[in-house]
């Protein structure tokens, strides 16, 4: 089931150069759309290809931007969000740095879709030189007239800028990259309103994911309806994982929605199985922030069908049995993992990510980081797990925006399915002193 | 930077911001500032002083405050002078996974520093951050704008090697 629609070309040497991308059929779907369709058509297509985000929510695109106001005589804007923080997560990197013109392709033909006459690729500040692959095919794509001012004699104006953030996993929450983008601290907003009616600079506004916008380039080349067909029920089309971890070959991967996860773990054309043959014990299916499976629930859902890697099989059985597809950040834990010190990176990281604005995620994740590093020192109790399970519980649905949410749900599906191994650091600190010195360098 | 009168941007610095600033509606400049701060970070030594901020603020024309919210907001910007070479490895999850403490345990005993500290000569400043994206080419470290991936010990240790032959303040942009 390998079907590939965004990386189909990414191994083709310069492929980032403009004339390279061009002699490779880029930007004849842009020539196509602004000489033979219009705004509507393109909503219509995106819509029929049930397309769903991509930046790890998975709400269907075509319906978010049809609730993009449009008032007249106020700009409306689309915002892509590049800030790729969630760990785990490297697809949109790789997609920018290899063929950012699909990016820059997709941008101009969502934008005519909106109406945006300017657009803005919010990018995380560490991916500073893959700013400047951007800046440059941009600079290339004005030069060949397909920015700027009538583009293609269409008609149709268009200006992209990038802009790097500094820092911040925060700023990949859509309100706050908006303030971020504004000169501001990303402080998540509190909706309603909705960025739909008042985003960036209080105007109408889209924020959708890298990936989401260069799908759209593939969705109009093949039309809606037969994008929809490609992929598994309302999980449609391709997706890229990020596969890291213990396995054989880390990597990006564009597979087509319902691939068993079974066969994305072992096969050679993925991950190509575990190091060092070992035996799995648990995945992380969709960025940091899904619940994490132990290896029976990852390979079959509890009513042991395959699980399949798309939004409904992943999420089948609720966080009780299940998880989510997320961002498609998949990371691999081998046999002898520690499953509470790989928790611990997460709980360091929601703490120090959280802005601060709402008490129970900013007290909360320090309360989180400060019992699991107290366990893994040797000094904890039975009581500091129920203690744990019960600050997680009271995050969910009372903070501003859904960090709060992230940070609680891995704490949950540790304790939910590995509590034996909390338990057995309490009872016998013994287990706990080869944790830090057992993954040793491969070399 | 002793007093004021030294921090001006240089005029290739100068016109990029100008540059920048058009890429906003009127009115909505401050959007440069994060653009803006880098500029100033890489220029003036690899952090920003209060002097530095107030410069910035400035020449955005907006207030002082304004900018000090933001460089104490983001992890990038360094409101206290670091080493010439500032060292950032990844200690999230697939990093860990894959040998990330080895690899800081190696630079501190190398520089003979802890995370967050800085070398007597001045050269190098140790820092553990939160994953980088670069989670697939574990482990990993960032130095200025550099990805180094895969990490091995004789890696990093040729890789020191080098920064401190070379020299250089080490920079995001
Ligand atoms: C804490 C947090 C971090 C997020 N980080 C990202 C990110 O790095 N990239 C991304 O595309 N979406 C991220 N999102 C989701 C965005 O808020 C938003 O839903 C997404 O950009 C919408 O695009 P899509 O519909 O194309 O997926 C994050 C959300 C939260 C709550
Ligand atoms: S939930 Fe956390 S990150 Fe989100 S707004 Fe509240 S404090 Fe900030
Ligand atoms: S976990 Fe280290 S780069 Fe992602």
């Amino acid at each position: 089931m390998s079907k590939k629609l965004l990386l189909k070309n990414d191994h083709i040497p310069n492929i980032n150069q403009l004339a390279v991308y061009r002699q490779h059929g880029g930007y004849t779907v842009l020539e196509n759309t602004l000489k033979n369709s219009n705004p509507e058509n393109v909503l219509e297509e995106v819509k029929k290809s049930g397309l769903r985000g991509r930046g790890g929510a998975g709400f269907p695109t075509g319906m978010k931007w049809s609730f993009l106001a449009r008032p007249e005589g106020i700009p409306r804007y689309l915002v892509c969000n590049a800030d790729e923080s969630e760990p785990g997560t490297f697809k949109d990197r790789y997609l920018m740095e290899r063929i950012p013109h699909l990016l820059i392709e997709g941008m101009i033909l969502s934008s005519f879709a909106l109406g945006a006459k300017t657009s803005y690729i919010y990018i995380r500040g560490e991916y500073f030189y893959v700013s400047r692959i951007l800046e440059a095919a941009i600079a290339e794509a004005y030069a060949a007239g397909l920015l700027g001012k009538n583009i293609m004699g269409s008609g149709f104006d268009h200006d992209c800028y990038v802009q790097v953030g500094a820092g911040a996993y925060i700023c990949g929450e859509e309100t706050a990259l908006l303030e971020s983008l504004e000169g501001k601290r990303g402080n998540p907003r509190i909706k309603p309103p909705f960025p739909a009616v008042a985003g960036l600079y209080g105007c109408p506004t889209v924020v959708n994911n890298v990936e989401t916008i260069a799908a759209v380039v593939p969705i109009l080349e093949l039309g809606g309806d037969e994008y929809a067909k490609i992929g598994i029920g309302k999980s449609t089309g391709t997706k890229l994982i990020s596969a890291s971890g213990h396995i054989n070959k880390p990597g990006v991967y564009e597979i087509e929605l319902g691939v068993p996860v079974e066969e994305f773990i072992y096969s050679e054309q993925y991950c190509g199985g575990i190091r060092g043959g070992r035996k799995l014990k648990a995945v992380v299916a969709g960025g940091s922030s899904v619940p994490i499976l132990p290896t029976e629930l990852i390979l079959k859902t509890a009513n042991g069908e395959p699980r399949l890697m798309s939004y409904e099989s992943l999420g089948d059985g609720g966080f009780a049995t299940g998880t989510m597809l997320g961002s498609g950040g998949f990371i691999v834990m081998d046999e002898d993992t520690s499953i509470v010190k790989n928790l611990y990176t997460f709980a360091r990281f929601y703490h120090h990510e959280s802005c601060g604005q709402c008490s129970p995620c900013r007290e909360g994740t320090g309360w989180m980081e400060k019992i699991i590093h107290k366990i893994l020192d040797g000094h904890g109790t039975m009581q500091d797990i129920d203690l744990l399970w019960d600050i997680q519980s009271k995050i969910e649905g009372k903070t501003i925006c859904p960090l709060g949410e992230a940070a609680a749900w891995p704490v949950a599906a540790a304790i939910r399915h590995f509590r034996s191994e909390f338990e057995s650091y309490v009872q016998n600190p013994e287990n706990i002193k080869d944790i830090k010195h057992y993954y040793r360098l491969q070399n | 930077m002793t007093t004021s009168e030294q921090i001006v941007f240089s005029k290739e610095s100068l016109e990029l911001v100008q540059k920048m600033m058009l890429r906003y509606p009127e009115g909505k400049h401050k959007s440069a500032l994060i653009p803006v701060l880098h500029i100033a970070q890489a220029e003036f030594g690899g952090w920003l002083s209060a002097p530095v901020m107030d410069y910035v603020a400035s020449i955005l024309k907006i207030q002082p405050i304004e900018v000090y919210e933001v460089a104490s907001f983001y992890s990038m910007f360094n409101l206290k002078p670091v080493g010439k070479c500032l060292i950032e490895v990844c200690r999230t999850s697939s990093c860990w996974l894959c040998g990330a403490e080895d690899i800081i345990d190696h630079i501190e005993n190398k520089l003979n520093i802890k995370v967050g500290e800085t070398t007597a000569d001045g050269m190098f400043t140790l820092k553990a951050v939160e994953c980088l994206g670069s989670c697939g080419t574990a482990p990993m470290m960032q130095v200025g704008a550099d990805y180094h991936e895969n990490l091995t010990l004789s890696k990093v240790d040729a890789l020191l090697e080098k920064f401190k032959s070379e020299d250089k303040q080490s920079r995001y942009c």
